[in-house]
């Protein structure tokens, strides 16, 4: 392969032939950076005790597919208090492999567009992949994610279902010279002030969340109300709770108080006793998953919504909502209102063929966590394809203010500051009359991505990406 | 008397100068059991060092300690704040790590070693527990709660800034000059577990350990000689404190990040695990105990279906989905599953642990040479 030009970090380039490269590190060395160089160094001196040290240096980036496959490192919770949606997210992952290595029906690669996936693999290698459990703990996290990187050559790590370890798991994979295409994480900091070069996150965040649900709170339960939060303690919930305040504070809401409960605390009744005198009128759940179906569960069981507080009827907010939450909430959503980042009901072509894609696979329509691990996966292996190397430097570069269409979000765009991407948002309701088992969210308003917009630079969000090379 | 004693003390080198040689060798013999990448590799240094540090008490001394991840915990904050306030240099961080680490085994032990048996065990459960409740929640502007603490570029670091390093991209620990990731990492672990374990050594065969076992087997009897146990139970509480805290700074130094739930009760009944699965009182069963584990988290809980699909595919196709549907609840998320089965093995029927084992099968070998 011929060095491209035009690439940031040309000096980095990686040839692919084996034997230039003992003559192209010597020609590099003047080019490498002071840590490229003390890499070399050190690996000199173990050489001898661990020879694998001269496949990934600095004149390669890291994990450079050889071979006929790239791996890609699906880091995923399989325990803990967000499982169900990890379990989704492997499903989703499992069923864009197929589709980009020409398996199964295709699936988005049929809708999105632009496209530049064939269905043959990506730059013309298969997508084999590995999986690791993040036990929703960051430490466990870094752990599988290294071991990926380290031990099974993974050339991007993606998945995750909480912005603790999201956050965790992306300044790693800076550091490390990977891709990290975030799954499901929601707090502001991912793409805020946590913001990292080598990290991409397709869902939305609590900023979006908070903007396009007041606007619906205001309608249906007025300007005179009184909030009070129970919250995940932890960036997300410290992130969704400030947003919610910031939104509703502006309708001429007040916040009573804000309590902190434990990530996977499992019994929330200490939490929930102590609103019924508070005087707030409104309680705002910032939970999610297992967290979320307890908490709305134990809300419904106290009472709390046929209570009559300050002469208006009692309410329940969940800000962010996932189908899969939903399920197991039972009856105890129907009314309740939140925001969606997608939801298998809508009627775009892009979200029609991943429904009935997966459907077909698995039986049951698929949860929010895993059409966005779906679209992120596939985004992945679209900006390869497009870079025509799995470069990060060039494969960043492609994503970077890349606008896609056709994926179950309407137009959507990566923003080049942050990496975020900006599209409409769905404010749902619970539904009350649900026509199956799995139609329990209804969408009541979809916001337009103007609504949703913020600065790349706004208090509080911004952040440094870092640039390329220096990881 | 001299020629038992330099004999001994022969076999003890022998003993050190072999265990050196497999540790350094560990990236070679790691690659043929699937471990051979420096985060795992890592891994069982730490713990092993943790484990070792454990045996210390609970292996000599039979106090079994159920709050041994507090010091961990406490190990990995200093560490991470003296690379936030210092230096990226892991130098003060170890020392920092391993002072602040003895200061909370003082004190803590003072108080738990007024009782023994399963009050002693309780107490240091209540100690872990209070730690873990305040690095989780109390205590966030130290320990940014759930999130973790991390290191980040704008941190002050004055030593750093007085001598003019700059950081570029993300802050790793550096070793003058070598950074503490991927096998400099392991092997700046690897040192600190060697020297952990010449110390464990030392310990085990000076008159101050045996003056530990006396109090394992008698107390009162140890009493009656004229010994007063307290404070020499009080220092290898605080030794053993402060190799767990020496545990705790080394993960922070090869991957600057520290959470509150390494202070969880999970963590502290892991070392235990690892300890007994290992052997109790022996000198490298902890150490085994501690990879067996640490491998079993990484390697079993990453084998899934496709695996197993790819392992059992000699088989023909009714087979071998038999075999994926039977082998699948045991790895991958089910790895808990095969641990506690091997871990009810072990303990039924060698209750010494895989040091036990191994020493059956010598004598079994010997018997059968004969």
């Amino acid at each position: 392969m011929a060095p491209e030009t035009g690439f940031p970090c040309e000096q980095f380039y990686y040839h692919e032939e084996v034997d230039k490269v003992m003559s192209d590190d010597i020609k590099n060395f003047s080019t490498l950076s002071r840590r490229g160089f003390l890499k070399t160094s050190v690996a000199g001196a173990m050489a001898a005790s661990a020879p694998a040290f001269f496949v990934n240096n600095a004149y390669a980036y890291t994990n450079a597919p050889k071979g006929s496959t790239v791996t890609f490192g699906f880091n995923v919770p399989q325990t803990g208090a967000y499982a169900d949606e990890g379990a989704d997210e492997l499903r989703a992952y499992r069923l864009a492999v197929k589709h980009i290595n020409g398996e199964g029906d295709g699936g988005m690669l049929n809708t999105m567009r632009p496209a530049a996936l064939k269905g043959d693999g990506v730059n013309g290698k298969k997508v084999d992949f590995v999986t690791g459990d993040t036990q929703t703990k960051s430490d466990a996290a870094r752990a599988s994610a290294k071991r990926m990187i380290e031990k099974d050559g993974a050339i991007m790590i993606t998945g995750g279902s909480s912005s603790g370890v999201a956050i965790a798991v992306q300044s790693l994979c800076h550091e490390q010279g990977i891709i990290f295409m975030a799954g499901l994480t929601h707090s502001n900091d991912t793409t805020g002030k946590d913001r990292r070069k080598y990290g991409f996150r397709h869902f939305f965040n609590t900023e979006m969340s908070g903007a396009a649900l007041a606007p619906i709170l205001e309608k249906e339960f007025g300007n005179d109300r009184v909030a009070y939060h129970l919250t995940a303690d932890y960036t997300w919930g410290w992130s969704q709770e400030g947003s919610i305040k910031k939104y509703t504070e502006a309708l001429g809401w007040k916040t009573g108080d804000a309590v902190r409960t434990p990530l996977g605390a499992g019994d929330f009744s200490q939490y929930i006793t102590p609103v019924l005198n508070s005087g707030a009128d409104v309680l705002v759940l910032n939970h999610y998953g297992k967290d979320m179906v307890n908490s709305l569960t134990q809300s419904v069981q106290f009472g709390l919504r046929d209570k009559q507080v300050n002469g208006q009827d009692f309410q329940i907010v969940v800000p962010l909502f996932s189908r899969l939450m939903a399920q197991g909430a039972g009856d105890n959503i129907k009314g309740i209102y939140g925001s969606t980042n997608w939801n298998w009901s809508l009627q775009d072509e892009g979200s029609k063929a991943f429904v009935k894609s997966f459907g077909a696979e698995y039986g049951f329509p698929p949860s929010q966590a895993a059409h966005t691990c779906y679209v992120q996966a596939l985004l992945y292996a679209d900006a390869c394809q497009r870079a025509g190397t799995f470069d990060p430097c060039g494969v960043i570069e492609a994503l970077e203010g890349h606008k896609f269409d056709g994926m179950g979000n309407g137009p959507v765009e990566y923003r080049q500051e942050d990496h975020q991407c900006f599209k409409d948002v769905l404010v749902v309701r619970g539904n009350e009359q649900p026509a199956s088992q799995f139609d329990l969210l209804k969408v009541v308003e979809v916001t337009p991505r103007s609504k949703v917009e913020y600065s790349p630079t706004m208090d509080g969000y911004s952040g440094n990406l870092g640039s390329c090379q220096a990881a | 008397m001299d020629a038992i004693n330099s004999s001994s003390a022969r076999k003890d080198n022998l003993a050190m100068i072999i265990f050196v040689a497999v540790v350094l060798t560990a990236p070679l013999w790691g690659k043929l059991i699937g471990a051979g990448y420096p985060d795992l590799l890592q891994k069982f240094a730490i713990f092993g060092l943790f484990a070792i540090g454990f045996n210390l008490l609970f292996g000599l001394t039979g106090y079994l300690s159920f709050g041994h991840a507090v010091f961990l915990g406490v190990g990995s904050y200093t560490a991470a704040w003296s690379f936030k306030l210092l230096s990226m240099n892991p130098i003060p961080a170890v020392i920092f790590a391993l002072l602040l680490s003895g200061l909370f085994a003082a004190a803590i032990g003072y108080v738990s070693l007024k009782r023994t048996g399963i009050y002693f065990a309780i107490l240091t459960l209540a100690f872990a527990q209070m730690g873990y409740n305040l690095a989780y929640s109390v205590l966030t502007p130290i320990t940014n709660g759930e999130t973790g603490l991390r290191v980040l570029r704008s941190d002050p670091r004055i030593i750093d800034s007085a001598f003019g390093v700059q950081i570029e991209g993300s802050p790793i620990g550096s070793f003058f000059g070598i950074e503490m990731t991927g096998y400099s990492g392991f092997y700046f672990c690897a040192a600190m577990l060697i020297v952990g374990f010449y110390v464990a050594l030392r310990v085990f065969r000076s008159p101050f350990g045996m003056k530990l076992v006396a109090i394992k087997s008698n107390q009162t009897r140890m009493e009656y000689t004229g010994y007063n146990p307290k404070p020499y139970l009080l220092t290898v509480f605080i030794i053993s404190g402060m190799y767990a805290g020496l545990a705790g700074a080394l993960m922070v130094i090869v991957d600057p990040l520290a959470g509150a739930e390494r202070m969880q009760w999970t963590a502290s009944g892991e070392v235990v695990l690892m300890t007994i699965l290992g052997g109790v009182g022996t000198l490298v069963g902890p150490l085994l105990g501690a990879a067996v584990i640490k491998y079993f988290e990484n390697i079993f809980s990453a084998i899934n279906e496709t695996v197993l699909q790819a392992t059992f595919d000699f088989l023909p196709a009714g087979l071998q989905n038999f075999m994926v549907a039977v082998v699948h609840p045991f790895v991958g998320e089910g790895w808990h599953l095969t641990l506690g089965v091997l871990f009810m093995i072990v303990i039924i029927f060698m209750p010494g642990g895989i040091m036990e084992g191994i020493r059956r099968l010598t004598n079994w070998v010997r018997r059968r040479k004969e």
